[in-house]
């Protein structure tokens, strides 16, 4: 698929728009400050980004531009008028929208239902189901999104969920689009296909708002960044006269030194401590894989191409129809997580709010979960014990929370996988699995993330790293397996253990496939 | 000592968690006093009102007939953490107070006691198994076994009333005194106790609360949700069961129609006044218990100060969506 241009749909190209300013904005919640003081324009027609840590107020800003938050001080101009938004909608009708981090679909409509849900082709009340057809079928060639308007969107996965939301904001003729974290569940082409999307709005005159932890994305799309650091403008500068290094120095108010620690590959001789073999299971087809005590496997693919449905299978979450899961020489009855969290295999799933966390609840409950026995007596938790092996395990990974009994909901990004990290060291793995264990993690916590899963693997831990950042997988992994429709394409090592390499392999021709199939 | 002393510490300035922690734990602290409260305020208020409403005998009859419906709120509140609902309650109570009333009129009170439990046990079983390997959902599951097992209770008795003497050894089993208090009482305090400690302080209890707070991730962190969840509906079979029991022996009669849904609604009214969540993944069996009790000293109060009981079911409704709207509230708070 080709990532196209297609600036000429629009009618309306190039069209002068608007600038975008904000002055002297601050916004409190509770007393404690998440926005002071804050100016900068938007200059119509240009990719404007927002960067800084988590917490640093970037999304705070989307909000307040975006009419879902009011700022305490300060004011929100579009053309020197003033913006007073009194809800989504109204900000919808004024050619803001927002296509936010956490996804707003409908799931049991379709997919053309939700991207023009509230701006239904209608006539006199009644669906002008034709109309909003024709309508759908344009907007696809126009983004280059390969969805079909009628499957439902709670069965779609998370990125073409995501696709539908961008479709959606795409749909509303607006001048403004606000994008916050919009690539985090992409892969790489579907990420490159939205970049398409974003230069041609600003092309057309439009504005966009880039909210991102993706500084390479960052300095690609953007004509200029702004550095937020404790809800405060640190600067704002020209993409062009910009590096990481430069961006992160003003995230941080240092410099993050190596973004990955040093590799340290086991002895070449260190025992199997994982084996598969030829294991088949829904979206996995004939996998066979092995890795070593101290030894970071990395996974790369495609969203899609079956890393977490091979994670899954391997951990007996998913019934395997065939293949054999071998942990250090022993066989991996498909009895359930239970049963492998028992026998040593540890799985970090790919998202934390839904398959990982009770999010409701304590930091000490959500760690102790899967070895309460190991603080119990007969079923009985004792109180003392739990707290004094949670608070060792935070002390580890370095979660920073305001006590034990604070509920998860609370906490960071950065801190909630942490405690899923915490959780997985307690049940003493000899394997752990983990699936995108940085997805959605600030850049501080990221590289504590690393230190974390380089450490376990140096005490002996064999450890599989899932992650759609390619990037991140070749930083970590002492070995790179490559996944494409549900199999294990390529192995990598040493020297052809590269960017190239991998990309090659997930791409790689269908032809084979192609041929199979006929 | 001093890690643990750390993370313990109250929130100081934090910078996220600052303020929002203490607007939590201050929400949750009144949550947990939010049917004391009232409680206590209905309580004092009856005892002005009222001259016989705080004499010894009218607040130990109030507990007397409550037994049963302690003891089956307690155990709901496990069925309801952990994500189900058991509306069957009702149908299973009327089964069992006619298995047991027709085995003590034939002079069996030992197997009576011992089989309609069963009986309660079982269809608590079924339950959890239509619930977990059908995965049918709870509220449909329950609500068509309890067709069934009314049904089978009628069969029991064919719709006839069971009436039983007081001089038959079963009727000790729920009227026997110690301490001048009826032996009922006893059997659902040391129940709600039971339940109480399960969910709070045991690893069945974490599983219990994990399930139903997020299936998902419970089952990814080794949690057995299925069978957690047949467990709670056991439990819940099994208390109908006892709560059968114990009404037979107290009233000396059993009906296949007794019970049914006036019990099964008036019970997850008392659960859902005591602030447990519809949603799953939280609650608390003594506050469950004080909700059934405050149900019960509402209908107590208006009966004493002969009030329309028409205006009972008025507030009792208007109370749980006082109840609901509040859990609503405290959910939203927290995202």
């Amino acid at each position: 698929m080709t990532t196209g241009t297609f600036e000429d749909t629009s009618r309306a190209a190039r069209t002068p728009g608007d600038d975008l300013v904000v002055a002297g904005v601050s916004k409190r919640f509770g007393g404690v400050p998440a926005l002071v003081d804050v100016s900068l324009t938007v200059r119509a027609g240009t990719v404007h980004a927002l960067v800084g840590e988590n917490g640093a107020g970037k999304s705070t800003l989307g909000k307040i531009i975006s009419g879902v938050l009011t700022p305490d001080e300060g004011s929100v101009s579009l053309g020197g008028v003033e913006l007073t938004l009194r809800s989504p909608r109204d900000a919808l009708a004024k050619g803001i929208v927002t296509i936010a981090q956490e996804l707003a679909i409908v799931p049991g409509l379709t997919v053309a239902e939700n991207v023009y849900l509230g701006a239904e082709a209608h006539h006199a009340g009644f669906l002008r189901r034709r109309e909003a057809r024709r309508r759908f079928r344009e907007l696809s060639e126009r983004v280059g999104f390969r969805l079909s308007p009628d499957w439902l969107a709670g069965q779609l996965t998370t990125a073409d969920q995501q696709k539908v939301e961008i479709m959606r904001a795409l749909s509303r003729d607006a001048s403004i689009v606000i994008m916050d974290e919009p690539t985090a569940a992409l892969a790489e082409h579907e990420t490159a296909a939205l970049h398409a999307i974003i230069r041609s709005l600003a092309r057309e005159g439009k504005s966009v708002i880039l909210v991102s932890h993706f500084l390479s994305e960052v300095l690609a799309l953007a004509d200029e960044v702004t550095t937020l650091r404790d809800g405060r403008v640190i600067r704002t500068v020209a993409a062009a006269d910009a590096t990481e290094e430069t961006l992160i120095e003003g995230m941080l108010g240092r410099s993050l030194g190596a973004a990955f620690p040093e590799k340290t590959p086991p002895p070449a001789d260190a025992e199997v401590v994982l084996s598969v073999e030829g294991l088949v299971a829904p979206g996995v087809r004939d996998c066979s894989l092995e890795v070593r005590r101290g030894e970071i496997v990395g996974l790369a693919g495609l969203v899609g191409a079956g890393r977490s449905e091979l994670a899954r299978a391997i951990f007996r979450d998913a019934r395997a129809q065939r293949g054999t899961v071998r942990l250090a020489g022993r066989d991996l009855a498909g009895r359930g997580p239970h049963h492998s969290i028992e026998r040593g295999l540890a799985l970090i799933p790919e998202s934390r709010k839904e398959m990982g966390l009770l999010v409701g609840r304590s930091v000490k409950e959500n760690v102790s979960l899967s070895r309460l026995d190991l603080v119990s007596r007969l079923g009985w938790v004792s109180g003392t014990r739990e707290r004094r092996a949670v608070a060792s395990l935070l002390e580890r990974t370095t979660v920073k929370a305001a006590g034990l009994r604070q509920p998860v909901s609370m906490l960071s990004g950065g801190n909630q996988q942490k405690i899923l990290f915490a959780r997985a060291v307690m049940c003493g793995p000899r394997v752990l699995i983990a699936d995108e264990p940085t997805r959605g993690v600030d850049v501080g916590s990221k590289r504590a993330i690393y230190d974390l899963i380089v450490e376990m693997a140096r005490e002996g831990m064999g450890v599989v790293v899932i992650s759609s950042e390619l990037e991140e997988v070749l930083g970590l992994a002492h070995r790179v397996l490559v996944m494409r429709q549900g199999r294990i394409v390529a192995e990598l090592e040493g020297a052809a253990m590269n960017q190239q390499a991998v990309l090659a392999a997930a791409f790689s021709e269908t032809s084979d496939d192609e041929h199979q199939g006929a | 000592m001093t890690a643990t002393d750390q993370l313990e510490a109250p929130v100081g300035d934090g910078d996220r968690g600052g303020s929002d922690g203490a607007m939590t734990r201050l929400l949750k602290s009144w949550r947990l006093a939010g049917i004391f409260i009232p409680f206590v305020i209905l309580f004092v208020v009856l005892s002005i009102a009222s001259a016989p409403f705080l004499h010894t005998a009218n607040l130990i009859n109030i507990l007397d007939q409550q037994a049963s419906y302690l003891d089956i709120a307690a155990a709901g509140t496990l069925v309801l953490v952990a994500g189900g609902i058991d509306l069957s309650v009702g149908a299973t109570y009327g089964l069992t107070t006619v298995i047991a009333g027709e085995l003590a009129l034939h002079g069996q009170p030992g197997l009576a006691i011992v089989l309609a439990i069963a009986a309660g046990l079982l269809v608590g079983l079924v339950n959890g198994l239509i619930v977990t390997v059908l995965k049918i959902n709870p509220l449909i599951a329950t609500l068509a076994t309890s067709f069934v097992i009314a049904g089978a209770a009628l069969k029991v008795t064919s719709g006839n009333l069971v009436v039983l003497s007081a001089t038959s050894s079963f009727f000790k089993f729920a009227n026997a005194q110690f301490l001048s208090i009826p032996s009922a009482v006893w059997m659902s305090a040391v129940f709600v106790a039971v339940l109480a400690l399960l969910l709070a302080r045991t690893t069945f209890g974490r599983h219990v609360v994990a399930a139903g707070g997020n299936a998902e991730a419970a089952r990814l962190a080794g949690v057995r949700v299925n069978l957690i969840r047949v467990v709670t509906f056991v439990i819940s079979g099994g208390a109908a069961g006892l709560g059968g029991v114990i009404d037979t022996s107290r009233l000396l009669s059993a009906q296949a129609g007794s019970g049914g849904s006036q019990l099964a609604f008036t019970v997850l009214a008392g659960i859902v006044v005591g602030g447990t969540s519809i949603a799953g993944g939280e609650g608390s069996v003594v506050r469950t218990a004080i909700g059934v009790l405050f149900i019960a000293l509402i209908g107590n109060g208006f009966n004493l100060l002969g009030v329309d009981p028409l205006y009972q079911q008025i507030v009792l409704g208007l109370l749980l969506i006082a109840a609901v709207a509040l859990d609503v509230w405290a959910r939203r708070r927290r995202r």
